[in-house]
């Protein structure tokens, strides 16, 4: 990529902060839940989705020599906005609080996160914004996280993990998208496990890589999940961020997807126009990471596949080592796509932003 | 390459190409005349009193309920009685005579594997891997068999292939998606090494229960999101097995995916061609990238293949994957068939067309 592709005023909509450890988070818990976690020994939520030393987690240069990575407002505005220019970041902060069995234990955590955010992050540097962290656990709680803070205009979308404990578009999950499209929010579905299950559907894998590997399957199936449990015809201004899913997958799920539906759509009688026009008004992926093709021409070709300029948000996926240097937009995207993917698809996702 | 939508009147009307049926799914007119003879007592008995119990909770029917009955064609119903894929001479003229099949690669389901009881699934193998050649191969020689082995026991498995190796009614080793573990994890290995010996690709179809849910995110509502779920499922296993690096370990290993789609293969591969670079370190044992192990060692049969809008997009997705690696097959007597004329509606070279429908299986097979 030439660095001239690149657009001031970038909204980045994927970067991930860390929780420097738990002890930074104590200050947003009220008494008792302050007790449990020093008396009982609860530890930091740091999670196997992202092993601390691993070369994905974070990327050399931007891996400090103690700590966490990412994990203050200062070295977050150096290192991700004013790298790439951006003019808004969203904050999507992966501690592991779907991964608790406790749905107490996980409210109180998730309004220690967003406060943390609120102190720590937003109030810090006013370009960033951030997504809500809820406790999916149990529904009810979430909607009550979710209406606790949704008067901060800073928070633009709601955070949830690929694989929860049931597929995202169960029927009791929709409070959550019901409180989602009434606060002008899209629901941030984000890479990641709550590790209720075997991450593949033939059991636990081996390897991180195979792990990492299969974020992707586990997006395709909640693609179909959203769209054929019949989400957008629910809540039709609803729109869902798939983030750090890769996009490169998502013209031949749709062709697969359609085509059962044209056999089987007397099954899920409220899906009524094909997943692949459902997918282009109401899915959004982020750019990074881009598992691209080869060329640059096959990657151009895989973009008309897509059959819309409207679905990729920029993203670079801080502090995630997904490219090196600025080289954020990969060979075969235009200038004009660039500029789309850079500023106006992420304005048209989030209504928070315009 | 000549590119243009074909004209589906005119398409009809053609003499049919030969081609080969990569996956049909024969049935027995009734286990126990039909299977019961290959079953010792001690098996019959415990069939009767137990019956065929699986990672699923119900015994008489799918954990999600079909599009149709049987998952079957409504027309398939053979006109003497009995399941859809029952009857070979029914067979014959609905599906082989009618659509020219020069080569049919039978894959029983529902028939011994992922069964709880390790002992009742080798013997429910073997005996249907008998029953394949009394009623199907030895009476008709356009059908293979496939080699049924209980995989979750992996020493019963290479027993079965010793058993069977080096006998031409079979043309490869059948195992089904939904494993317990990881297919490219080592306890599956022996299988592997013995596919090998017995010089048999690997075929793995779509289907079965392994345990866990369908997704990594639990079990969803509808038969479609299984159904879809299938190429996510391979997906899966395929990643498995390249990076536990099952294919340089054993180096003349072919793996043929079957119905679970192919359009998802390039994505995959680009993917997995990435994290390698990345996480080399973790994987030593896989010395070259993904995509050029996949190419060399994946086959994929096409049926129910993708149909974008508009279908020219097949033909990028086709050429990343390689005109080489597809298997034509219809899925007969399922009601997901895929019609030979139809299949491809997408005018290509003869050179292209002949590899699709027909002799990319028979090289894989060494049937030339």
């Amino acid at each position: 990529m030439s660095p001239s592709i690149m657009t001031k005023g970038a909204i980045d909509c994927d970067i991930h902060p860390s929780v420097p450890n738990i002890e930074a988070l104590l200050p947003y818990f009220n008494d008792h839940w302050r007790d449990t976690i020093s008396q009982r020994g609860v530890h930091d939520l740091q999670t196997i989705a992202y092993p601390k030393n691993a070369p994905l987690t974070a990327r050399p240069d931007w891996r400090p020599k103690l700590g966490m990575p990412a994990a203050d407002a200062n070295t977050i505005s150096t290192q991700a906005l004013d790298t790439f220019q951006t003019s808004i970041a969203i904050c999507n902060c992966l501690y592991g609080v779907q991964l608790l069995m406790s749905e107490d234990l996980a409210a109180a955590f998730a309004s220690a996160v967003n406060d943390w955010m609120i102190a720590e992050l937003l109030n810090k540097d006013p370009r960033l914004r951030a997504s809500i962290v809820i406790p999916t656990q149990n529904s009810e709680m979430a909607v009550a996280e979710i209406e606790r803070v949704a008067s901060d205009p800073r928070f633009v979308s709601i955070l949830m993990l690929v694989m929860d404990e049931k597929p995202l578009g169960r029927r009791s999950y929709w409070p959550i998208y019901a409180a989602a499209q009434r606060h002008n929010m899209p629901i941030c579905v984000h890479a990641g496990s709550a590790y209720k299950h075997p991450v593949t559907s033939v059991g636990w894998p081996s390897y991180y890589a195979e792990d990492y590997a299969s974020q992707a399957p586990a997006f395709h199936n909640m693609v179909s999940s959203f769209i054929c449990e019949g989400v957008f015809s629910e809540y039709p201004d609803l729109k869902v961020v798939l983030a750090e899913s890769g996009f490169s997958w998502l013209p031949a799920h749709l062709w697969r997807l359609t085509k059962f539906w044209r056999g089987l759509r007397a099954e899920i009688p409220w899906v009524d126009r094909t997943p692949t026009e459902i997918a282009r008004d109401h899915i959004r992926l982020t750019l990074q990471p881009v598992d691209a093709p080869p060329t640059s021409e096959q990657l151009e070709r895989l973009m008309d596949h897509m059959g819309s300029d409207e679905m990729i948000i920029f993203s670079t996926d801080y502090p995630h080592w997904q490219f090196d240097g600025v080289d954020v937009i990969p060979d075969g995207i235009s200038k004009e796509l660039a500029t789309k993917i850079m500023v106006e698809n992420p304005k048209n996702t989030y209504p928070r932003l315009q | 390459m000549n590119i243009q939508l074909m004209d589906r009147v005119a398409t009809d009307q053609k003499i049919k190409l030969a081609i080969a049926d990569c996956d049909i799914h024969p049935a027995p007119k009734s286990v126990p005349v039909e299977i019961y003879p290959y079953l010792s007592k001690r098996w019959q008995d415990y069939m009767e009193t137990y019956g065929i119990i699986y990672r699923q909770g119900f015994p008489t029917g799918p954990a999600f309920p079909k599009g149709q009955p049987n998952a079957a064609r409504r027309d398939a119903y053979p006109p003497g009685g009995g399941k859809p894929g029952s009857d070979l001479d029914f067979m014959r003229s609905q599906h082989l005579d009618a659509n020219n099949v020069q080569l049919g690669i039978l894959n029983p389901l529902s028939c011994g594997q992922g069964v709880q009881n390790q002992d009742f699934s080798a013997v429910y193998c073997n005996a249907v891997n008998h029953w394949q050649i009394a009623e199907w191969t030895s009476k008709e020689s356009r059908l293979k068999a496939s080699l049924m082995v209980p995989y979750e026991d992996p020493s019963a498995s290479v027993k079965e292939i010793d058993l069977w190796g080096g006998d031409s009614n079979f043309a490869q080793i059948l195992l089904l998606s939904r494993t317990a573990e990881p297919l490219g994890q080592r306890k599956y290995w022996p299988i592997f090494e013995a596919a090998c010996r017995a010089n048999l690709p690997v075929a793995v179809h779509a289907f079965g229960y392994g345990g866990a849910p369908v997704t990594g995110g639990g079990w969803p509502s509808f038969y479609i999101e299984e159904m879809v779920g299938h190429a996510e499922n391979t997906q899966s296993l395929l990643t498995s097995m390249v990076f536990e690096g099952v294919f340089e370990r054993f180096p003349t290993l072919k793996l043929i995916l079957v119905e679970a789609g192919f359009a998802w293969l390039p994505a995959l591969s680009w993917r997995l061609d990435k994290l390698w670079n990345r996480m080399r370190a973790e994987i030593p044992h896989v010395t070259r990238p993904p995509s050029e192990l996949i190419r060399q060692h994946v086959w994929l049969t096409t049926q129910p293949m993708e149909e974008p809008e508009p279908r020219e997009h097949l033909l990028d997705t086709i050429e990343w994957i390689g005109w080489e690696k597809l298997l034509f097959a219809t899925d007969y007597p399922h009601w997901d068939f895929d019609e030979p004329s139809r299949a491809l509606p997408i005018r290509v070279g003869k050179e292209q067309k002949e590899a699709f429908f027909l002799k990319n299986a028979l090289e894989l097979y060494n049937l030339n």
